[in-house]
């Protein structure tokens, strides 16, 4: 490994706090006259190609309480198995598609939703291809360390069993936690469970 | 099966012995939301070594000014004028240009202008404790603000926060996305500040310290105060010798 300097290691991270929509979603906590619109709350800018689909959920504490003041951002590729981004190399992605979105969960409820795209089979470093999958990144207050994790899809059976990262957790009541249950056409619940016995799988990457 | 092997992994991996546990049970908000299994480990794929990108067409003339971004027509935030700066870098210490970094703080009373704060310090009519900047081509990056209060939080019977400003940083990979606050140099409520304690090394305490910058201070204007940043970076692939992950 590496040695790097403690003065360029990563600067430690700290807490988001209850009140992290003032930097990054002002608008959605009534701050409307700093920026336009919030960052990320549009994923499709133009028409796009592949399944339009819609990931909500709710992430809950180790009490069962929803979370209601957490943020949650998202990373994926397009239908296509593009990322749009300049370190993509395979291609150019849908550039309709930010493949970004970023989500304030509602403040009474804890709902969060993203309006999206079914995202395509991407590539790993060598071996199989990854099964499509959302990244997804939580931060609150109480969350030390932006946790990460991601969402696969209930309904890619035959990519998923292929899935490196999934065969690396094995246990297939772990895995269950990472699925984004489809609910109908174009709909997936997403449920995040920080504790108990239905805890997500987080990773470290 | 894992077959990666962990030296092919592009991006650093984390130390998490140097950033915070999940658990701290003296910053009671963790109790109930740190995930209990140890983190599944696997080198960077495609999916973390990509990452949104932002024009500087997203930025406002005054996003990065704090002082007059929410503020009324020939009006200005309360407070002491200090200028925050520094530079953005990789642990490889490769400047990272073209960088999103959002802040967000209390005003000079320690009250945050959001729906949840109960604090009882008046609120700015104009401060909203909002801004953004992106770095420029050698991962500079400046903001103009008041200096923030300190203020109580429930916690404890008696907890305050230091001053502090969060920051909000992106590089041009998911893996480097990181979220922090910055402290102040000398402040005395650092080192009684349960958040803080929740790194166990000075060295990372003092990471989070900006230092009063008297040389970038503007004479009868504002004070300044430095403050770099480090995200992860990217291991160079052999027999490459251009630089990349920039």
């Amino acid at each position: 490994m590496a040695i790097v300097n403690d003065e360029f290691k990563e600067s430690p991270s700290q807490t988001a706090g209850p009140y992290v929509h003032i930097g990054c979603t002002p608008n959605f906590t009534g701050i409307k006259k700093t920026y336009s619109s919030d960052l990320g709350s549009v994923m499709k800018t133009g028409p796009v190609k592949g399944d339009e689909i819609v990931i909500k959920g709710t992430i809950f504490d180790g009490a069962g309480a929803p979370l209601r003041d957490a943020m949650l951002e998202i990373w994926q590729a397009d239908s296509e198995g593009l990322y749009n981004s300049p370190q993509e190399a395979r291609g150019i992605a849908n550039p309709n598609f930010t493949g970004w979105g970023r989500c304030a969960v509602d403040l009474k409820t804890g709902l969060f939703r993203f309006n999206t795209l079914k995202p395509g089979p991407v590539p790993s470093p060598n071996g199989p291809l990854q099964a499509p999958h959302i990244s997804v990144w939580i931060v609150a207050r109480g969350i030390n360390v932006g946790l990460q994790t991601r969402a696969y899809f209930s309904d890619e059976e035959e990519h998923n069993s292929s899935d490196p990262i999934l065969n690396q957790i094995g246990d297939s009541k772990r895995i269950k936690t990472l699925l984004a249950i489809r609910q109908k056409k174009g709909i997936y619940s997403f449920n995040i469970h920080l504790q108990g016995s239905n805890e997500t799988v987080f990773f470290d990457i | 099966m894992n077959p990666q092997s962990p030296k092919k992994g592009r991006y650093l991996e984390r130390d998490r012995s140097w950033h915070p546990e999940a658990l701290t049970p003296n910053y009671k908000s963790s109790i109930y939301r740190s995930p209990a299994s140890k983190l599944i480990s696997f080198p960077t794929t495609l999916s973390e070594e990509t990452g949104p990108i932002f024009g500087h067409d997203i930025l406002g003339p005054i996003d990065s000014n704090l002082i007059h971004n929410y503020a009324r027509q020939g009006q200005a935030a309360i407070g002491s004028r200090i200028i925050v700066y520094g530079r953005l870098l990789d642990e490889f210490e490769r400047p990272v240009p073209n960088a999103l970094i959002e802040v967000w703080q209390a005003n000079s009373g320690g009250r945050y202008r959001h729906k949840n704060e109960t604090y009882l310090a008046a609120l700015d009519p104009n401060f909203s404790g909002c801004g953004r900047t992106i770095t420029d081509e050698n991962g500079n990056y400046e903001f103009l603000t008041i200096m923030p209060g300190p203020y109580p939080w429930p916690n404890g019977p008696n907890d305050w926060r230091p001053a502090h400003i969060h920051f909000s940083v992106f590089g041009n990979a998911f893996a480097q996305r990181l979220i922090t606050q910055m402290y102040f140099e000398g402040d005395p409520l650092i080192q009684k500040c349960p958040i803080v304690a929740t790194l166990t090394s000075l060295t990372a305490i003092k990471r989070l310290t900006g230092l009063l910058d008297m040389e970038k201070t503007i004479p009868m204007d504002s004070l300044a105060y430095k403050f770099d940043i480090t995200i992860r970076g990217k291991r160079q692939t052999i027999f490459e010798n251009k630089p990349e992950g920039l």
